[in-house]
């Protein structure tokens, strides 16, 4: 074949396929487990679960390992795969408080019912390099873990707690919750038509990007908005998960899912029976990811103020800035998707350029 | 619930099922693709799945050829008009992994199905082949409004004011209306569409064709149809003809030809060759290809 531009389109990729397969594996070294995966980079594995929308632990190690530790691509791996399998049920909203807790912290209270728990956090680390772990044999993994089993207490204290807001509830400082049966708004099953209910706000959310939360999300906290929040409740812990059976319609235990939960209190608004109260933004993802869960709270926020005012002042208020645009699949596909060719529509673009140009030449042509 | 270990283990499109998706997700296609053509040019919301491609490569095209393909089918990708530019390379290798018996090809007159990224094919589509188009914007009216409620509520009430306004103020500006793909064009006396960064070249294409066009959004979620002869008109002014990408040689007046196979009435490809002059060639690959073997043969 005479020459072309950019052709043999699939030999390229099979030679790129081959590079990136090369990359990972060489340089010096074992393959990496996925059990190494899931045990030792449990924060950036359980985020790859909560934007890839699927709690597959095996799998979600799987797709870091061949993603070769991009966040962004491992969390596409779970996504593409959901949609090889079909949806067989629902299950009932399940309530956080029978949530067995890893760590539990008030910013608003400085005792809360049950106690504050810090858990594991790197918030009150200094982040100095501990350059010892750089050599870190098996023995020193045994070692630690000893120590720590071999000197926690017996298991006397509760592992589910009620919830902090609850007793601003009990005094009437935030409004009672009110029972709702509507079926959630299932955003993998239909697009997203504004307006949208909040469950579909949520949804979108808990499987957003967490960077992309966080910006709009700090976008507010700075000044472009006015959420003010105080952290009612942050819980890290693991939620029994309840399906119905299929035969009996009983729910029947599954299994549990690690899950972070914020609830943000922001300041207070008139309401129409009459007495203040102060207003609730939530926030829940897969995993422990306590920015992605913050960050969503001040967001459901935000746009539940603008939806109450019937005003939007900022771009964290608007529904459709914030759910059309904290989707990493979605926007990480869109920006990579500028490095295809696009020689078709740029010929085009010369054309209406040169045609403008030739008018703008022509003596007769009158400039505004 | 949740798959276990062992589906998710073997190698690669072993435990897939045909075409890929589930069948709820085809279903919800076919029923979306039925009301486009039912409804010219509106654009049908659809849950739209993640592809293993990512959003902007063609994951709405190719859920919307993959709901279409059938055991019979033969199917051709194109991309730039090239069946062998990477991406589409890329959307036929998937094909063929997972759609057992689909057929390839790269002859435009033999396909069933044809996926295309950015342009229509030069040869004229029958009445028993599809386009479907891969789709990065379905909504014309983002030129001029940016939020989505709003848009919807303009196409119901085909309020298109603002784009008309869009076109005046370019020709005020430039004596031109700059839009060089992506033409907004109403469809059936009523819904404008975007119909696909396509150059304007090919937009004439779309009216009263033979066969159905097929517009699928991944990302945005919106599938549109133009079915057969349909009216599909370029919007414009009654003093502003619409124009096509003409190849004009500036310095002698003459069309410039495909380097390649001679070709006067094709897309063409400019780019720089090795001496940094301008050359050009044919768009639409398989087009050219077919008219060099017809040269052949005839030599």
């Amino acid at each position: 074949m005479a020459y072309v531009a950019i052709r043999g389109g699939e030999e390229a990729i099979a030679g790129s396929a081959r590079i990136m397969d090369a990359l990972r594996t060489m340089g010096a070294g074992d393959p990496i487990e996925l059990d190494q995966i899931e045990r030792q980079m449990p924060l950036l594995h359980t985020k790859v679960m909560s934007e890839g929308g699927l709690y597959h632990p095996r799998l979600a190690a799987l797709a870091l390992k061949q993603s070769l530790g991009d966040s962004l691509e491992a969390a596409f791996f779970l996504r593409a795969y959901r949609s090889t399998k079909p949806r067989l049920g629902e299950t009932a909203p399940h309530d956080t408080r029978g949530m067995r807790v890893t760590r539990r912290v008030s910013a608003a209270f400085k005792d809360i019912p049950g106690g504050q728990m810090l858990g594991a956090t790197p918030d009150y680390l200094h982040r100095l390099f501990r350059f010892e772990l750089m050599d870190e044999g098996a023995e020193t993994f045994d070692e630690i873990t000893r120590d720590w089993f071999g000197n926690r207490p017996e298991g006397t204290r509760p592992t589910t707690f009620p919830k902090v807001l609850d007793t601003l509830r009990d005094e009437g400082l935030l409004p009672p919750l009110a029972e709702d049966d509507t079926p959630p708004f299932d955003i993998t099953r239909t697009p997203l038509i504004f307006p949208v209910p909040r469950s579909a706000q949520l949804a979108t959310m808990a499987r957003g990007e967490t960077g992309g939360l966080l910006a709009l999300a700090y976008s507010n906290m700075r000044g472009y908005g006015d959420v003010h929040p105080t952290v009612g409740e942050l819980r890290v812990g693991y939620l029994p998960v309840t399906v119905p059976h299929p035969v009996t319609g009983k729910p029947v235990e599954i299994g549990e899912v690690q899950v972070t939960e914020c609830e943000i209190v922001a300041m207070f608004e008139k309401t129409d029976e009459g007495a203040p109260v102060f207003t609730l933004g939530y926030g829940a993802c897969f995993g422990h990811n306590e920015v992605k869960a913050i960050a969503m709270a001040v967001l459901d926020r935000a746009i539940s103020v603008a939806a109450q005012n019937g005003r939007i002042n900022n771009p964290s208020e608007d529904p459709e800035f914030v759910l059309l645009h904290v989707d990493g699949i979605e926007s990480m596909g869109f920006c990579t998707h500028y490095k295809m060719p696009h020689y078709v529509t740029f010929q085009a673009d010369m054309d209406r350029l040169r045609a403008a140009r030739g008018k703008a030449e022509e003596p007769s042509h009158v400039s505004n | 619930m949740f798959p276990t270990d062992t589906m998710a283990q073997g190698h690669e499109g072993a435990e897939y099922g045909f075409a890929f998706l589930d069948e709820d997700a085809k279903r919800e296609l076919r029923r979306s693709i039925f009301k486009a053509v039912c409804i010219p040019g509106h654009q049908v919301p659809y849950a739209s799945r993640e592809m293993p491609i990512a959003r902007g490569f063609g994951t709405g095209g190719m859920q919307v050829t993959l709901a279409l393909l059938g055991p019979r089918d033969c199917v051709k990708v194109i991309d730039q008009g090239a069946d062998d530019s990477v991406n589409a390379a890329n959307i036929r290798a998937f094909f063929s992994l997972t759609c057992p018996g689909v057929s390839g090809t790269t002859l435009t007159e033999a396909a069933s199905v044809i996926q295309t990224r950015h342009r229509i094919p030069e040869l004229p589509l029958r009445n028993d082949q599809i386009l479907v188009f891969q789709v990065p914007y379905p909504d014309p009216l983002v030129l001029v409004e940016p939020n989505a409620a709003t848009r919807r509520r303009m196409h119901g009430r085909a309020d298109y004011a603002r784009l008309w306004v869009k076109l005046y103020e370019d020709m005020v500006a430039f004596d031109e209306i700059t839009i060089s793909h992506r033409y907004p064009t109403r469809i059936n006396g009523h819904y404008i569409i975007d119909p696909s960064p396509i150059p304007r070249y090919d937009v004439p294409k779309l009216h009263q064709a033979d066969c159905l066009y097929l517009f699928g959004a991944g990302r945005e979620k919106r599938i549109y149809a133009v079915p057969p002869h349909t009216d599909a008109i370029p919007i414009t002014f009654a003093d502003v003809p619409f124009t096509v990408e003409e190849f004009i040689d500036r310095k002698t007046g003459k069309r410039h030809c495909c380097r390649r196979c001679g070709a006067t009435d094709s897309f063409l490809d400019e780019f720089p060759d090795e001496d940094g002059n301008r050359v050009f060639q044919c768009s639409d690959a398989a087009y050219c290809d077919s008219r060099l073997m017809q040269q052949e043969a005839a030599e």
